[in-house]
Formats: structure tokens, sequence, C-alpha cells
């Protein structure tokens, strides 16, 4: 939904010399503190775990169990047999395969395009000098405080006149406008990208795209990871628009979620299926690239 | 930064460069496309988020002083500032107001707090400790919706699992769906699940950044752990904490998802007990159709983000400038 940055944080302010390219570091304590936790750490942060995992583990118990299970007394907290059955019954009743499939196009096109995009911008604001880069810098940061959804009765107007309700590019176009990754591949690359080395390939005759992608993008391609997967999570979870530009017919998957729970179906097991189908791929990415995520959040602090 | 030297130097210098004998033109028509490319660059983007960004931003105001239907939202007619008169004459506008406002201290508050607590923990040197920090920011990974509907069905009235645990201490039941206080404790602890590890990683970061050295002198002036983590933690992760206050006031502004999907209505609750701002606006526009005073609600919570943003960050720099003339 949003996508707004930290400020530089202290690191950057304070000297950019121990601040070495964003990726690997954050994981391994830095310049903190590093004393021992006791088990009083350990206890606390093991109850903070169980209440982040415990709505995970509870889908997962609700999915697999018939909507008569959910109704008894003592709940029952173990999964059940009917995951197949229920995951069969969202896929017929909310059509949750054409939705999954519409979340993909869209969340992998926006991930693609806002990438491009972005990593292009950020190296033209970052390496290159033109008139009014200044300028233009500060108004594209600026908007990352205002929250898109401030604008959503024009956008709305906008997309009704190109009669592109219910298309999916009605999701994806809009989609691509991330100030806040022109922000964050412009600070990577400031960081990353020597100006040596633009230098030495202009001495030897290289156009500015050619820099680009034989210089820029293999060197950008690490922020360029930590971007895309901030990105698609944004797209995948996004709910506000989706649900304004499209509808039942043409949904994503959060669109067919506000279905399924505004008593579209009335079986809280098949419900919780169809939560859990839209949101396995999401903690399929998560799982993976957890590490680079967390490192991501940490550099550059990502609100979606 | 001596990059332009560069590029009007390189054509000039034969070695390598364009063959072809006159060169002259065909270096000043590079001359010129390398003046002009770095706009190639940013026109990718720049085009879509004039169109699609910064156009709806500012047209919002526009559109806010007219009558404009969803159905026909081509058709605009003129009424000033009779969209906010209504508005501020609705009763549920008011509601939605006041919602917004306590279901943003009762999620912004306990959220950050505990999430200063959980970085302070985080921040020693802990066991599987990259383990602990991804798994404290998987609620982060879930859409609103998936997560609303798995509290919904938690603190569901007759069979919801928070309500079993209620009875097993011993006491009655909660509505958490009719009741105020209720429903808007259940909402906010939707968005205190889903934000507090990322707030927490947050803070993690910034200390990371405190210098090593205030911690040992404070230590060897004999300052216990609980007063170092007042007096060099808390300074030292000011900005931070002003980030994450702004971020949250913005995202509490603009809550929409939570309520909406809590039960699945439209007007947040019977009684538009937890209907948001967000909510109302998306109930004006797309339930009402009133594109033009949904419009005006959004005009109004830009108004309302720019004096909380502001006023956060007066009181940030005067605590600043106190602490710095102390």
């Amino acid at each position: 939904m949003t996508a707004l940055a930290a400020p530089p944080t202290a690191p950057e302010k304070g000297g950019p010399s121990q601040n070495p390219p964003p990726g690997r570091r954050i994981g391994r304590g830095g310049a903190g503190r590093t004393m021992k936790g006791g088990w009083l750490s350990y206890l606390i942060l093991g109850f903070a775990l169980l209440i982040s995992a415990f709505p995970f583990y509870w889908t997962i118990v609700a999915a697999s169990r018939s909507n008569a299970d959910m109704a008894k007394v003592p709940p029952s907290l173990l999964p059940g047999p009917n995951l197949i059955k229920n995951f069969e019954q969202v896929l017929e009743e909310a059509d949750i395969g054409k939705a999954l499939l519409n979340s993909l196009i869209v969340s992998g096109s926006i991930t693609v395009g806002t990438v491009l995009c972005c990593t292009l911008a950020g190296f033209a604001f970052a390496k290159l000098k033109f008139k009014g880069r200044g300028a233009l810098l500060t108004l594209t940061v600026g908007t990352m405080m205002i929250p898109p959804q401030l604008g959503v009765i024009p956008l709305f107007m906008l997309i009704a006149e190109l009669q592109w309700v219910n298309q999916l590019q009605a999701v994806i176009l809009p989609g691509l406008v991330s100030a806040f990754g022109v922000f964050f591949m412009r600070q990577y690359l400031v960081q990353s990208l020597p100006d040596e080395l633009i230098e030495a390939a202009r001495v030897d005759g290289a156009s500015t795209a050619r820099i680009f992608w034989s210089i820029v993008v293999p060197i950008a391609r690490p922020g360029m990871a930590v971007l895309g997967m901030l990105t698609f999570m944004t797209a995948w979870n996004d709910f506000f628009w989706p649900i304004i530009a499209l509808s039942s017919q043409e949904p994503t998957v959060q669109v067919a979620l506000r279905q399924l729970g505004g008593g579209y179906v009335n079986d809280q097991s098949v419900i919780m299926a169809g939560t859990l189908l839209g949101t396995l791929p999401v903690l399929l990415v998560f799982g993976l690239l957890g590490r680079q995520i967390v490192g991501g959040i940490m550099q550059g602090a990502v609100k979606g | 930064m001596s990059l332009t030297a560069t590029a009007k130097a390189g054509p000039r210098s034969p070695a390598g460069t364009g063959p072809g004998p006159d060169d002259g033109r065909a270096a000043a028509l590079r001359r010129t496309w390398r003046k002009a490319s770095p706009y190639a660059y940013i026109a990718p983007f720049f085009t879509l988020f004039l169109a699609f960004g910064l156009f709806p931003l500012l047209y919002t105001a526009f559109v806010s002083l007219y009558r404009v239907e969803l159905q026909t939202s081509g058709e605009m007619e003129w009424r000033g500032i009779a969209n906010y008169t209504a508005l501020f004459t609705d009763e549920y506008f008011w509601t939605s107001l006041r919602n917004t406002f306590t279901i943003g201290v009762l999620s912004t508050v306990p959220q950050l707090a505990m999430a200063l607590g959980l970085a302070h923990l985080l921040n020693y040197k802990l066991r599987g400790r990259t383990f602990i920090r991804t798994a404290i920011l998987l609620p982060y990974a879930t859409s609103v919706a998936a997560a609303t509907l798995v509290f919904a069905q938690l603190f569901g009235k007759d069979f919801g699992l928070i309500n079993y645990v209620i009875g097993l201490v011993g006491f009655d039941p909660v509505d958490w769906q009719t009741g105020t206080v209720a429903s808007q404790i259940a909402v906010s602890s939707i968005v205190i699940w889903r934000w507090t590890g990322y707030n927490a990683l947050i803070y993690l970061a910034g200390m990371q950044s405190i210098p090593h050295e205030l911690y040992e002198a404070a230590e060897m002036d004999g300052a216990s752990r609980w007063r170092q983590f007042v007096h060099v933690t808390l300074p030292g992760l000011r900005p931070t904490i002003v980030f994450t206050v702004i971020i949250s006031t913005i995202g509490a502004t603009q809550l929409f998802g939570e309520p909406l999907l809590f039960e699945g209505s439209i007007s947040g609750g019977i009684s538009h007990q937890y209907q948001t701002l967000g909510l109302y606006m998306y109930e004006q526009g797309w339930g009402f159709f009133h594109l033009g005073r949904a419009a005006a609600i959004a005009w109004v919570m830009f108004v309302l983000i720019v004096v909380l943003v502001g006023a956060n960050a007066l009181i940030a720099r005067r605590r600043a400038r106190k602490e710095a003339g102390r």
C-alpha cells in the first residue's frame, strides 16, 4: 500500500566510512552493545515468538478442520484431516485459483517494473549530473510521506476514464510508482558504485547506456534484489487499491479474501483455508529470503 | 563530481573513441545526447509518477469542491465547500474521527513500547538471533486481509479462542464485535501484531549505530543497565523513535483494511463503533457513490497527517534543543 523510507539512519550521518555497502553487514552486531542475554531474555523473546507464530498455526488448524469442529466449545488445538477438502471448496466457491494467478501476474509485473524504473532513476540521481536534479529528487522524496491512499479518488476517476476498471493494468501501472524505490536505489548506488569506475568506462568510450548495463546493474544487483523482495511482498499484500479498482470477476487474492470474509462463504474452515492459500506464496518468499528481508528492513525501512 | 569534465574531455581525446573522419559533428551530437540522456533514465519513473502519483494527490483537493458521483465520474458539478460542510454536520464523520484517534493511540503506543523492549533484548548476544529476528518479522509478511480474517475468528464471541481462554481464567466472554471499547481493542491488536516486529527491527538498527564507547563510559561511571538504557540508548535512539512515531501516525490515520474486514461491514460495526476515517471515506465513495465527498475526507486526512507530523517534529526538535542546552 504505502512505501516509505526511513530517513538516512544515524550511521549514514555519523560517518559513512563505517557504513559499508548495505547487504550483509547488519546481521552481525556492528557497533552496538554485545552483552550476553540471560534466561529472562530468552523467555520473553520466546513468548513474543509464540505470539507472532500462533495465528499462522491457528490458520492451519482451522483450515484443516470442519465447520462443525470450529464451533465446538473446548476448541481443538491440533490440525484435522480436512485440509484438502477445504482447499477444494475454496477453489470452487471463490475461484481462488484465478485470484492467485492474477496476484502472481500483478505482483510479478510490479516487481520487475518497479525494480527497473527505480534502478534507472536511482542511477541518474546518484551518478549523473543534470539540471533540476536536486529539485526532482526533493519532490520525489517529499511525496514519500504522503500516503497514496489520499490520491485514490482522482486515480479512480482516471482509471474509469481509461476504461481500465476491472483490468489488471489498473493495479499494475500505479503500482510501479515507488518514490521509496528510487530513494533506496539512489542511496545504494551512491555508496557502492565508485565514481572512478564510471569515469574509467567513459575514457574507454563507453556510452551511458553501456555503462548502465555492464557496470551499474551488476553492482546494483544486491540492492535490486532487496527492493524486489520488498516490492513483491507489498504488491502481493496490497488491499486498498485492488478492492477499488478490481471486482469479484477479476480479483487478486486479497480481493478474493475479502469476498470470503464478507459473508460470501459462511464456513469458517473454508475462510481459513482461503486465507492460508493467500498467505502461502508470500510465506514461501519469506522463508527462502527472510534474512535478506530483515536486512533490507533494517537498512531502509519499508512500510506496506 | 568531475564527471562533466570527463564527459566533455572524452570525445575530444581520439584514443579509442568513435572512428570516422568527421569527428566534429559526431562529437557535438554525442555531447548533446550526453546532456539529455539523464532525463531518459528518469523518464519511465517520472511519467508514471506524474500520472499515477503526483497528479491524483494534487487533484484530490480540486475534486473535493465538486459533486462527483461514482457512476458518472466524468461529470463534475461545482459545489464549493458544500462537501466539507456536509461532512462536518454528519455525526458519523465525527465518530470516525474519534475512532481513528482512539484506535490510533491504542495500537501505536503499546506497539512501539513493546518494539522498544524487544529490540533491547535482540541487541544482546543471543543464540539463533537471525532466526529470532526473522520469526519476529513474520507477521509483517501477512496481508491485512489474511491477518484480519484470522483475528476476527480468534475474537469470535461464542466460539472464539480468546473468549475461551478468558472463560478458563474465570471471566465472562467479551463481545469483541459490538462493544465499542472491546471492538476497538480487537482492531488495534491486529495492527499491533502485524507491526511490532517491524518496528523492533527498526529500533535494533538504530541501537546498533550507537557508539560502543558511550556504554563503556557509562559502565565506568557505575550506571546500571537500566540507567544505561535510559541515558544512553533512549537519547541515541531519538531520531529513530521520532521516525517510527511519524510512520505509525500516518499508518493509523489511514487505517482501513482491519476495520473493513473485522466483520466485513463497510460501516465499521452496527453503530459505527470502529469505523475509521479511511473506512468512512470508502463508505462515502464506493458505498454511497459520493466521490466528491470522499475526496473531501481524503483532504481532511491529509491535513490531519500534516498537523500530526508537524506536531511530532516540533516536539522532537524542542526536546532535542532542551537536551542540548542542558
